[in-house]
């Protein structure tokens, strides 16, 4: 099972559903895709990243109808500094779908898919807690892991591991 | 509940709608929260009107330490975030390291850890069905699992040398070799085990008291777990026909034999069934994996990734550098991301795993079922009365340790 090179070329990754059903409906929120370890991540312009994850999740040839996981990367110091994380799960076609948005790290926000699953509540809540990003129309965007007066974001890259701040 | 100061924990009578309702703290210490879960729970006379789960006293920040560890370092963290079933902890978390490495592992380290991550399910699954049983009422069924538990723990601590914390499997094998007599003893408890369970449920699936505590109680429709992003028994209960092992294999569960127990009413007593199927089928594929179990290496052919057996690092100076390397320096992990989700005995436990090419992991991002799963705790307690929140607790099954991280 030796690896194979990454793809990233749109055109060669055409094959692939979810970027093809992208690609005919909202070709302006598709920035990039990659397929590695048989794994397909795919990069949705923020301001569309609804849209695209609503359509990817009714569209009758991707049905990724399911949320996984929701997590986040913080790749401090280059910018933009985080991505979240989304990953999608068919049941339908038994496949997973990751999906990335990039934000920068200055006013570090994107939209809240608590509208789509209800479920994606307490783990945005969970990187809101740990890398301090902000959710839009999140109904209750709270500390959930550590105290409400605490300080800081301990999974952003800059928190120390050990020892005083 | 607006207004009310989560960290105030004092009664606090407000009104809503026009009624009276009191807001009743239960928790962290309560016995049948099963670790320190906190509930706020809105009441309405005895009928809850809202609850709302406070966590995070557990919190240890595992996935902040995993990134300051080497990549074979992280597997004892593994162990304690969910403490119940560990290996099923290892066996993500090393699926996921093999997968970004594109190592492949011997026959006969894949069918042990088949083996013990289903034995893992079993231990986990009697742990819940005595503590659930307990809290419902029902203490003679809390000792008959305890005392198969006990076989189950005398099993790890054979192969692994510890009961409950095993770190038993390695990146790119597991650590050590099944020890002498101990396929006799595994065979010897898989014949005894199903009769065990039927004792089990003699004692509760029939029982007035249990059926009336459970039946139509914390109901979660299928809906519901869907949008809720329940996993395992608990979807599985509300009729979500979706078991990774089966519709997503990993790690050698294509090559066996297995049904899903799937029920649809979505109620306490639907989830128990469901794990009472799920206890004889693990037995099964335990079986199953004993009676295919190969001869022959234990840890893959990758000498600059897995530790030399003592006798080589002793007698050989090849080894004796790669011992050295390894231990010192960690191995280097070609740059990429995975996510590997497997069956715990709890749902989808996904380890989401990013490298930069070095040494120590750029990030570990644990999903955890139970941090899902208590998604749930709204839909099955609101309109319900406030006797059955410990039963749709247990019902869920989830443990503290995994919630938290």
């Amino acid at each position: 099972m030796a690896l194979q090179p990454a793809v990233t070329d749109l055109e060669l990754l055409k094959v692939r559903p979810a970027v093809a059903c992208l690609l005919e409906s909202m070709p302006q929120a598709l920035q990039a895709a990659k397929f590695d370890r048989d794994e397909l991540t795919l990069w949705i312009e923020p301001i569309h990243l609804l849209d695209a994850l609503q359509l990817l999740r009714t569209s009758s040839s991707t049905t990724f109808d399911n949320l996984a996981d929701l997590t986040a990367l913080d790749w401090f110091p280059s910018e933009p500094r985080f991505e979240v994380v989304y990953s999608l799960l068919s049941y339908q076609r038994r496949e997973r779908l990751r999906v990335k948005v990039k934000i920068n790290g200055t006013d570090p926000y994107v939209e809240s898919v608590t509208p789509l699953w209800a479920g994606a509540s307490p783990f945005e809540r969970e990187v809101f807690d740990l890398f301090g990003i902000r959710f839009q129309g999140h109904p209750d965007l709270r500390r959930i892991l550590l105290p409400d007066d605490w300080e800081g974001h301990p999974l952003r890259k800059d928190y120390p591991v050990e020892g005083y701040r | 509940m607006p207004g009310i100061d989560p960290f105030n924990s004092a009664p606090v009578v407000e009104t809503v709608d026009g009624d009276q309702t009191m807001v009743l703290n239960m928790g962290p210490q309560h016995p049948s929260t099963h670790g320190v879960l906190r509930l706020l729970l809105e009441i309405d006379g005895e009928t809850i009107v809202r609850v709302r789960p406070d966590i995070g006293f557990l919190h240890t920040g595992i996935e902040k330490t995993c990134e300051a560890k080497f990549y074979q370092q992280v597997i004892p963290m593994t162990d304690r975030i969910d403490y119940l079933c560990p290996m099923t902890n290892n066996f993500a978390y090393v699926l996921a390291v093999e997968k970004l490495l594109g190592l492949e592992i011997p026959p006969r380290a894949m069918w042990i850890r088949l083996m013990l991550n289903e034995l893992t399910r079993i231990n986990s699954h009697l742990v819940w069905l005595g503590t659930h049983a307990l809290d419902i009422g029902a203490m003679t069924v809390f000792l008959y699992c305890f005392r198969e538990r006990e076989e189950i723990l005398k099993m790890f601590e054979m192969v692994a040398g510890q009961r409950m914390m095993t770190s038993y499997f390695r990146i790119g094998g597991v650590s050590m070799d099944l020890p002498l007599g101990f396929l006799d003893y595994i065979k010897n408890f898989a014949n005894y085990f199903p009769d065990r369970i039927t004792q089990y449920s003699d004692l509760l699936t029939n029982n007035p008291i249990w059926r009336g505590r459970t039946k139509g109680v914390a109901i979660i429709t299928k809906q519901d777990a869907v949008d809720l992003m329940l996993s395992g028994p608990t979807a599985r209960g509300s009729g979500v026909d979706w078991d990774l092992r089966r519709d997503m294999p990993y790690g050698g569960y294509e090559q066996l034999e297995f049904k899903v127990p799937v029920a649809t009413e979505g109620d306490v007593f639907a989830r128990y069934e469901v794990r009472m199927a799920e206890l004889r089928e693990s037995i099964s594929m335990v079986k199953q994996a004993i009676a295919k179990l190969p001869d022959g290496p234990i840890k893959a052919d990758a000498p600059k990734i897995v530790l030399p057996d003592r006798e080589k690092m002793k007698t050989q100076m090849e080894a004796l550098i790669h011992q050295f390397k390894i231990v010192t320096e960690g191995f280097t992990v070609p740059e990429g991301e995975v996510y590997q989700g497997v069956e715990s005995p709890r749902g989808e436990m996904g380890y989401y795993v990013v490298s930069d090419g070095t040494a120590k992991p750029y990030r570990v991002h644990m999903r955890s079922p139970s941090f899902a799963n208590l998604n749930a705790i709204g839909v099955m307690c609101e309109h319900n009365l406030l006797a059955d929140v410990v039963a749709a607790i247990g019902s869920i099954d989830i443990v503290l340790g995994d919630v938290d991280r």
